[in-house]
């Protein structure tokens, strides 16, 4: 069978500026691997991609049920998007649980593919349904296609001579054949993953997994009721090399990159869990680069061991979620005492206690600007975006290291297992992030002064090996200079006055904020972290809808940017939306003095652009025409 | 360079700071055997890393002039592991204590030994909370009398020799504080091994808990009450060297040399290269139906952690290359957009 054959369609295509397809099934029928795939190769047709996984935090919940619905949402355009889309095009369910826990996301006339196959009385039993969704008279509202998936990949695999198992495992590369001739979706990517995947040794499951694909790709060809299929151009990106990258990826390669440009190797010590472990695993596979992963005994071992390579001179990480920061906690206060620098990175899932472990929010926030004893500020960043992450974690090594102390970066379930487009940065271009070792005592009269500080009151890093400079840290309290334990009343005051001055002296470190849309007028909208890409479209939509809205996306919550309070104070109401019950706007309550509006949801979800742009309406006039002056 | 300069004296190790542990307390005389062999092992303090948890043993870093980390509680095998794995150049203690060690900070000590870090750390043991005064700890004995037990603790004891065999610990020993020949040959046996050496130094506290191990310190009983562990040869202990301890099956049992009846070569032949099972049985040995032991229950040599760990990374150099980002970065599927 030649690629040419398959390579156009003979049906008419339409060409559409954006699709939104989610994908979904039993967790065990590799949902997120097709869903990856169709991400992958719509980024490399030049579309630009958002995603949205969706899955249960057990490996294999039981099959069948609705607890196992695994799934997978993705919209490809040819203009930018910063969501996974607010309603679908296409939906295509493997089975009926997976049917009835996604229909109502799928709009009247949305397309809805189903495998006929799974349809059977013993399926409906595991969904707990009396009778088939397919049958029910609501279906008349979509153009249902049913697929008899089961049975068609098993007859095109039968040359091949698999088993019952693993010819049935090959009926999701033929649902994503479908899909990929119903979007025009060039199939080479996919078959070159699956070649690279299946091939080593086992090159007849790598065949049969090729013909499914192209069997499903043929079946779309040939059936009446697909009349035609869709195209979506390339978008118009930034002139440069792509690539598709994901959260924890892109975070994980931003330690290389921090790593390389202050000339230190990475010191990487976690505990796995869920959505961070993903983290671990990446940088494991770079030790090429120098990099020493420590899987430690627990989320204390990870954070003290990371404490423990910055003595030595190190570029000391840990990362984790929630749980393992609460974990962390006294040893962040150790390392604000000690004054070194140290990355500890919260990859946010919901909470409280284990929570929803697989599932998205930004509830975090409180914990790691308060959750230590004692006066223990250190600064707080937040990544944006899956491409964010690479950046994200290198502004916060440099402000690590010039200012010796800890740095919190917070990402999300949802960033991290998102993926977009990234402009593939020119390394030779990354500027160096200077890093001294002092290598003489800095005291004339007596011993080497470990707390003596610079004009961002940094101290400095003096690593052991470095002879006359022997010294010792610790928790208790240190007088100022000599870094000698101390219980006097004023210098206890005065250090805990630097600690917090080396933090507001961050803000020095770091850009001012950028607002986009009018610099003044009716509403602020106030966003951080992840929400990024749904407040920047709902914002952009009330923009063209003639509200006076504008978004200001704040990175740094600690300290804020040294010009938000102006900024706040230029716009007649302020609107906070968070995956959270309020926390970026109670501290910017508490900071401001702003009546801040929120936004709040906690369902485990990311923000729909819809919810957004209606509360963006009801808080502004329609008369309103947007300010002239706007800058990005 | 003169060798002759570089020659270390204990006070090339002796810090500014004022000492603050109570009078009398069993840690100086640690502190001064540890100064004193310091030098005699010959590693500059400035390689030198002192990492300590909390508790009054936990000051120890203070007192040192070296490189020193007085960290929180229960995490310094953590903080250590840390260090080492990314400064194998260094040479790094741990001082701990029994509360430290073996209650907060459990996990990591049997995780620090079983993973073999070349590093050495010395469990103060004084059965006792000394720094919060005097509460019981995991090594008090049944029905200790402290504040926080007034009737009498009902926990069963941890046995730290015990733990540290069940980790499969490298090397493990016990000294005692007052014992301070002893104790310099331990620390310095402790020093030379490659891979985690862990010392348990039976150590007085004389304000909470005075006396504990009076049997094992005053030198009018301790030949009746410990028995040194020398490798290779028969164990033998008494005031007059006419006790020895045989090996019964599964279990030991002291017998009486003084009648001739059981012969030197009946008796057990201490093998610091010993099955673990038999370091066991040596560490169940307790007052008063067996002397104690004291000295090196076990000396083994295996690849230590870091050895492992930059092996893999040495290895994934030489096969893969030294990393290059931008090579990494445009691995897999990539596209460009024209201007």
């Amino acid at each position: 069978m030649s690629t040419e054959s398959l390579s156009s369609t003979e049906k008419p295509v339409k060409f559409v500026s954006g699709i939104t397809v989610r994908l979904v099934g039993d967790s065990g029928d590799g949902m997120q691997l097709l869903g990856q795939q169709l991400t992958n190769t719509s980024a490399l047709l030049g579309n630009d991609v958002a995603t949205f996984p969706d899955f249960p935090a057990e490996i294999r919940a039981p099959r069948g049920t609705r607890a196992g619905v695994s799934g997978f949402q993705v919209q490809f355009a040819s203009h930018e998007v910063h969501t996974p889309g607010d309603t679908l095009d296409a939906l295509v369910a493997m089975n009926p649980a997976a049917l009835v826990t996604n229909l109502a996301d799928l709009p009247k006339g949305g397309l809805l593919i189903v495998n006929e196959d799974s349809f059977e009385e013993k399926d409906l039993k595991l969904a707990k349904l009396n009778t088939s969704p397919l049958e029910d008279p609501s279906m008349e509202n979509y153009r249902l296609i049913k697929v008899p998936m089961t049975r068609l990949t098993k007859e095109a695999v039968a040359e091949f001579g698999l088993g019952s198992k693993d010819a049935d495992r090959c009926k999701n590369f033929f649902a994503m054949g479908l899909v990929y001739w119903l979007y025009g979706r060039n199939m080479d990517a996919t078959l070159r993953f699956i070649h690279g995947k299946f091939g080593a040794g086992k090159s007849v499951i790598a065949d049969a997994n090729e013909k499914a694909l192209r069997s499903g790709w043929a079946f779309g060809e040939t059936i009446e009721a697909l009349g035609h299929s869709y195209n979506v151009e390339a978008a118009k990106l930034t002139p440069g090399t792509y690539r598709n990258i994901m959260g924890n990826q892109a975070l994980a390669w931003g330690l290389l990159a921090a790593a390389q440009r202050s000339g230190k190797e990475v010191f990487y010590a976690s505990y796995p869990i869920t959505p961070a472990s993903d983290i671990l695993h990446e940088l494991a596979r770079y030790k090429n680069f120098g990099v020493c992963t420590f899987q430690a005994e627990d989320e204390i071992a990870a954070v003290c061991a990371a404490i423990g390579a910055a003595y030595g001179g190190q570029m000391g990480v840990t990362t984790s979620s929630g749980p393992g920061i609460a974990l962390k906690t006294e040893a962040m206060g150790l390392a604000i005492m000690l004054e070194l620098p140290l990355l500890v990175i919260d990859v946010q899932r919901g909470g409280p206690s284990t929570g929803l472990p697989t599932k998205t929010e930004q509830a975090d926030l409180l914990q790691v600007m308060f959750g230590r004893n004692g006066e223990a500020p250190l600064p707080v960043l937040a990544a944006r975006s899956p491409g964010d992450c690479f950046e994200i974690v290198q502004e916060a090594w440099m402000l690590a290291t010039q200012l010796m102390l800890p740095v919190v970066v917070l990402s999300d379930g949802y960033i991290a297992n998102g993926a977009e487009p990234w402009l593939i940065p020119d390394v030779s271009k990354l500027s160096p992030i200077k890093i001294e070792h002092p290598q003489g005592n800095n005291n004339p009269n007596g011993p080497f002064k470990p707390y003596l500080r610079n004009e961002l009151l940094a101290r400095p890093w003096a690593i052991p090996g470095t002879p006359g400079l022997m010294h010792r840290v610790g928790g208790i309290e240190k007088e100022d200079g000599t870094g000698n334990i101390s219980y006097d009343p004023e210098n206890h005051q005065k250090m805990v006055n630097i600690r917090a001055q080396k933090v507001a002296n961050a803000a020095k470190l770091l850009p001012p904020q950028q607002v986009l849309g009018p610099q003044s007028g009716e509403l602020l909208v106030l966003s951080w972290g992840g929400t990024y890409g749904a407040c920047l479209t709902a914002v952009q939509q009330a923009q063209e809808a003639g509200r006076s809205v504008a978004l200001a996306h704040v990175r740094y919550l600690n300290p804020f940017p040294s010009n938000l309070g102006e900024i706040i104070s230029r716009y007649e109401k302020v609107l906070i939306p968070e995956l959270n019950m309020g926390q970026l706007r109670m501290l910017i309550r508490s900071r401001y003095l702003v009546d801040a509006v929120g936004y709040n949801k906690v369902k485990g979800k990311p923000f729909t652009v819809t919810e957004l742009f209606e509360k963006i309406c009801e808080m502004t006039k329609s008369a309103h025409r947007p300010n002239a002056v706007s800058t990005k | 360079m003169s060798t002759a300069l570089n020659v270390l004296k204990a006070d090339d190790f002796a810090s500014d700071q004022d000492v603050r542990w109570c009078p009398g307390c069993g840690d100086y005389s640690i502190l001064a055997q540890m100064k004193k062999v310091l030098p005699e092992i010959g590693i500059p303090p400035e390689q030198t890393v002192f990492i300590s948890g909390i508790g009054c043993s936990s000051r120890f870093p203070y007192y040192v002039n070296t490189y020193g980390v007085h960290s929180i509680h229960g995490r310094a095998p953590a903080v250590a592991t840390g260090l080492k794995l990314s400064r194998p150049d260094l040479s790094v203690w741990v001082i701990t204590g029994d509360g430290d060690a073996l209650s907060i900070g459990g996990n990591h000590f049997i995780h620090l030994l079983r993973r073999n870090v070349d590093l050495n750390i010395v469990l103060f043991n004084n059965r006792i909370y000394g720094l919060t005064k005097g509460q019981y700890s995991p090594t008090s004995v049944e029905g200790q009398i402290t504040k926080s037990t007034p009737m009498g603790v009902v926990d069963h004891p941890l046995n730290p020799i015990s733990i540290a065999i069940g980790a499969e610990a490298t090397f493990i020993a016990r000294s005692v504080d007052s014992n301070i020949k002893h104790l310099a040959t331990v620390l310095k046996r402790a020093a030379a091994h490659r891979g985690t050496s862990f010392v348990e130094v039976y150590q007085n506290c004389n304000v909470f808990n005075d006396g504990a191990f009076s049997y094992a310190q005053d030198k009018a009983t301790r030949d009746d009450t410990t028995i040194e562990l020398e490798h290779g040869k028969p164990m033998i202990f008494g005031k007059n060297r006419d006790k020895g301890i045989r090996l019964n099956g599964l279990s030991l049992e002291v017998v009486d040399l003084a009648d001739g009846k059981v012969k030197e070569d009946d008796l057990l032949f201490h093998d610091e290269q010993a099955d673990p099972v038999l370091v066991y049985l040596l560490s169940r040995m307790r007052h008063p139906a067996f002397p104690e032991p004291i000295g090196v229950f076990r000396n083994v040599v295996h690849e230590t952690f870091e050895e492992a760990v930059r092996g893999q990374i040495d290895q994934a150099v030489s096969q893969r290359g030294k990393g290059d980002l931008q090579k990494l970065f445009n691995s897999g599927d990539t596209w460009t957009v024209k201007a």
